[in-house]
This record gives C-alpha cells, sequence and structure tokens, in this order.
C-alpha cells in the first residue's frame, strides 16, 4: 500500500513556501533574478539595433537576437532555478530533516520544478517587458508559438537540472559548480544565434538531438516567415519527454544511492 | 505480550572500508525510554539513521511501531520524529517559518496555533521571528525540539540531544523531555555520550561498541553486573575492554 504514489499538494506547497520565504529573505537574491536577464536584454537589444542598420538578414526580423537571447535565459534560468533550490537544502543540510518527514523525493521535485518556474517568471518578465519601450519590440508578439517555445525550453532546463542535482547527490558538493557551467555547452550546438547550418556537419546531427535547437530554428522561421513549424515542436516535445525521462532517472537513482551511502545526513558544505 | 516500538533484528550496515553496523538485534518496548551508548564509531547513528529509513541498512529487518521502515516507512514517518544538534533547521528562515514548513510537510491541522502551544512550552515565543541561524546552542536545541514534536511523535529519536549545551539548559532539556514522556506516553530512543543523562532518562540501555550490542539492561543493571559506581564506570570498562566483543545479552 505504501508503494503507492500518495501525491501531497500540501506539501509541496510546503517546500516551495520554504524557497519563496527564502528568495522573499533577501532582497540581493531577488534583484539578481531580474539583474541579468534584463542586462542580457539591453546588451543584445544595442547590438541589435546597430545591427539593424547595417545587416540586411537582421533588417528582415529585428528582434531575432533578442528573443534568442530571452528563450535562451528560460534555457538557463530553468535549470539554474531548480538546482538553486536543490542547492538551498544541500547548503542548509536540510536533507536530514526533510526525510524524516512524510515527504516524497518526487513530491520535493515538483517543488523544485515550480520553484524553477517562478524564478524563470520573474527574470525573464521584466526583461521582456522593459524591451518594449526600450528598442519597440515585444517579444509577446510572436503569439502562441512563444509558449510552446517556453515550455520545450523550461521542461529542457528542468531535464538538465534534474541530471546535475543528481550528480551532486551522486559526487557531493565539488561538483556545484555544473549547476553553473554545464547548460553553457549546449549553448553553441543550440544554433541559438545563428542556424544550424552554420556548424560543422557532424555537430548538426548533435544540434538535431536537443529540443533547444528546434526552438531556436523555429523562432527564427516565426521571425521571418511568420510561419509556425508544428514538425519541430512536436519533436522537441518528445525529445523532452526523452530528456526529462533521463534526468529524473538519474536523480531518482542518485537519491537512493544517497540512502545507500548514508549522505542524506551528510550533505553539505 | 508488550508492545514494541522498534525492533530490529540482525542489521547490518557495511560500507566499501567498514563495518558500521555488526548484526544487532534489541527492540524498544512502546512507552520507555531507551539509549543506544557507545564510543565515537560505535555505530549509534548509523543505527538511528537507519531507523529514521535516511540509510539503507546491508541487510537485516527493522520495524518500527509496527512497520517495516525498508518497505512501508511512509505508513509511520508521520508518527516519529527526530532531533540533533548536528543537523540545524535552515538558518536563514526564522523560527516561525521553519516550524511552519514542518507544519504543514506533516500536514498538521490548527498549525499556528500548535505552533503557539509548543513555543510556550519550550519558552521559544520571544525568538520565533528570528532567523534560525542567529540562535545560540540552547535556543537552537529548544527550537529542534519544538520541530521534533509538532507532530505529537509515538517515537522520538534524539541523537546526543543535549550535547554543547551548559549544565543548565541541558538540564531544563532533560527535565522536559522527562515530563514530556510521562504526559504523552511515547518512547524515546536517544544516543548519547551522556552517562548522567542516560541514567536519569532511560530505563534501558544498549551497550554498542565497533558496531556490535555488547550489553544491555537498566542503568542499575549495568552498574551493578559490574560492580561499578555509575554508568560512566561501565562505558569506560566496556570501551577499553579489548574481551568484550559480542553481544552478551539477546
Amino acid at each position: 500500500m505504501s508503494r503507492k504514489l500518495r501525491f501531497s499538494a500540501g506539501r509541496v506547497w510546503a517546500m516551495l513556501l520554504r524557497y519563496l520565504y527564502l528568495l522573499r529573505s533577501s532582497w540581493p537574491r531577488t534583484l539578481e533574478l531580474l539583474y541579468w536577464p534584463t542586462l542580457q536584454m539591453l546588451i543584445w537589444g544595442f547590438m541589435s539595433q546597430f545591427l539593424y542598420s547595417n545587416s540586411s538578414y537582421v533588417f528582415r526580423a529585428f528582434g531575432v537576437l533578442l528573443a534568442a537571447v530571452m528563450l535562451w535565459d528560460v534555457l538557463f534560468r530553468g535549470q539554474l532555478g531548480l538546482s538553486m533550490s536543490f542547492l538551498e537544502e544541500m547548503w542548509a543540510r536540510n536533507l536530514g530533516h526533510l526525510f524524516v518527514t512524510p515527504l516524497r523525493p518526487y513530491e520535493w521535485v515538483v517543488s523544485l520544478l515550480s520553484m524553477s518556474m517562478i524564478r524563470v517568471l520573474l527574470g525573464i518578465v521584466p526583461a521582456a517587458l522593459l524591451a518594449i519601450p526600450l528598442y519597440h519590440y515585444s517579444i509577446f508578439s510572436m503569439g502562441l508559438p512563444l509558449l510552446a517555445f517556453f515550455a520545450v525550453l523550461l521542461i529542457m532546463g528542468w531535464a538538465l537540472g534534474l541530471a546535475i542535482c543528481g550528480l551532486i547527490l551522486r559526487q557531493g558538493m565539488g561538483a556545484e559548480g555544473l549547476a553553473w557551467t554545464v547548460v553553457f555547452t549546449l549553448s553553441p550546438i543550440s544554433a541559438v544565434y545563428y542556424p544550424v547550418s552554420t556548424l560543422p556537419g557532424w555537430l548538426q546531427h548533435a544540434a538535431w538531438a536537443l529540443p533547444s535547437t528546434y526552438v531556436f530554428e523555429g523562432m527564427r522561421v516565426v521571425l521571418f516567415t511568420g510561419v509556425f513549424r508544428a514538425d519541430y515542436l512536436v519533436t522537441a516535445l518528445v525529445l523532452d519527454i526523452f530528456y526529462i525521462g533521463l534526468g529524473a532517472a538519474v536523480f531518482f537513482v542518485a537519491f537512493h544511492n544517497a540512502r545507500r551511502r548514508g549522505a542524506l545526513l551528510q550533505m553539505g558544505e | 505480550m508488550v508492545p514494541l516500538a522498534v525492533k530490529v533484528d540482525n542489521l547490518v550496515k557495511r560500507y566499501p572500508t567498514a563495518v558500521a553496523v555488526d548484526g544487532i538485534s534489541f527492540s524498544v518496548a512502546r512507552g520507555v525510554t531507551a539509549a543506544l551508548l557507545g564510543g565515537n564509531g560505535a555505530g549509534k547513528t548509523t543505527t538511528l539513521s537507519i531507523l529514521l529509513g535516511l540509510l539503507l541498512p546491508t541487510s537485516g529487518k527493522v520495524e518500527v511501531l509496527g512497520a517495516d521502515m525498508l518497505r512501508h516507512r511512509y505508513r509511520v514517518l508521520s508518527r516519529m520524529n527526530f532531533s540533533s544538534p548536528f543537523v540545524d533547521l535552515p538558518h536563514r528562515l526564522t523560527v516561525r517559518q521553519n516550524l511552519l514548513i514542518y507544519a504543514r510537510l506533516y500536514g498538521l491541522p490548527e498549525r499556528r496555533e500548535r505552533i503557539e502551544n509548543l513555543s510556550r512550552d519550550l519558552q521559544i515565543t520571544e525568538f520565533l521571528e528570528r532567523p534560525a541561524g542567529k540562535l545560540s546552542a540552547g535556543q537552537k536545541t529548544r527550537v529542534a525540539l519544538a520541530k521534533a514534536l509538532l507532530n505529537e511523535p509515538e517515537l522520538l529519536l534524539l541523537d546526543e540531544p543535549t550535547a554543547s549545551l551548559d549544565p543548565d539548559t541541558g538540564d531544563w532539556v532533560r527535565r522536559y523531555l522527562e515530563e514530556w514522556r510521562a504526559r504523552t506516553g511515547a518512547t524515546i530512543l536517544m544516543a548519547s555520550h551522556n552517562m548522567s543523562e542516560v541514567e536519569r532518562l532511560c530505563s534501558e540501555v544498549l551497550m554498542m561498541k565497533e558496531g556490535r550490542i555488547v550489553d544491555r539492561g537498566s542503568p542499575r543493571a549495568l552498574i551493578h553486573r559490574y560492580g561499578r559506581t555509575n554508568l560512566e564506570e561501565v562505558f569506560l570498562h566496556i570501551a577499553r575492554e579489548p574481551r568484550i566483543e559480542l553481544e552478551a545479552v539477546k
């Protein structure tokens, strides 16, 4: 009977509340959520303005770089938001307290995913809104495809975040740097700022194995032609399902191994 | 037959380089205060961690409040709790926020009222709004105890409950635990190095050495058996006597 999944929204809310209290307790952390996306948007916005008057490619769709920057941040912040909430428990050495309560590991994961989404929205939305008066560009003009791109990238960020958290559970806090670095190895092959055809042939195969590539290619198609490539979306979602399954498997196996090794009580700085 | 709070059968925890728990068996009746006593590395904390479900054993059986902890721990986790001065509550949250979160994790009704009552009992009301990281050792211990008693546990596991406390605060905590157990009829199992604490609180002592239980009994029976005047002398005798290796009493 106890092996049945007994999901409790109350326990998920308890964990979410914990992360919200943390966020509220430190205004520099909240400010940091807004700071980087806004700074990125400003840099790439001015860059776009410069290119706008010097390049026919960008002339055709002024927002292509800005949209790429903001969408890339969805992936990055999605992964980082999950990893940061996870790391808060590591830094506080709190796993020993949490997992003697009825909290299930999957409920914890749901709270980490929810907090990741909150952090992404807190970071990205103000930057996107600020771009409207500054550059007369609204990423929201993409309409529904934007929601699809957002979902694909957020899920991919979660998949990556879960795998990274699993590695930290396995390797200990020495691996915490992965939370800030791994995602950037995917940036060059996700074709964020240039078409995937720019990559060498052998690397294009790797690029098409990533959901993010379909988003950035799809985004350029929408911005240049106004056409939404549903086939890109479907492929990206299928890949997302595969990767989130893989990320969750890495996390839960690492969690089980941490219980075997006694790391839940010792894990921390 | 006496109802049991804890029943451990041939429990083994083996790591690649060491054996932390080496085939121990014991039981703790409901409503008593028992102690795992032993030096550093004796296997006390490992045993507590397995009882809490935080650590998986290599082999053996563990039943807590009638449930198999290896297969059905979620049946009983809401009926037990744990406190240790070595595992702080998150520092940046206030005491009240911490307690509220744990009350929610245990799915407790009337959370605020429960926290107010416990805070009064444990004299932590005045620092409920203070970050947990800014408390003194004595205050932290009382807050940790409040967290551990939030769900009115039937089984309370304590790891060195008065470690690093001054004598006055230590005495206060021991008195509170005595009164709480008498009032609720709950079971307490503690790991401790503090012999006078164990003599005062516990009716059953399990002496551990190198992952094994080498003797057991009431503090008085152990003192008598070894011809000593207090439990500390018994502890030192067992710790320094190389021939005491095997479980003496089943």
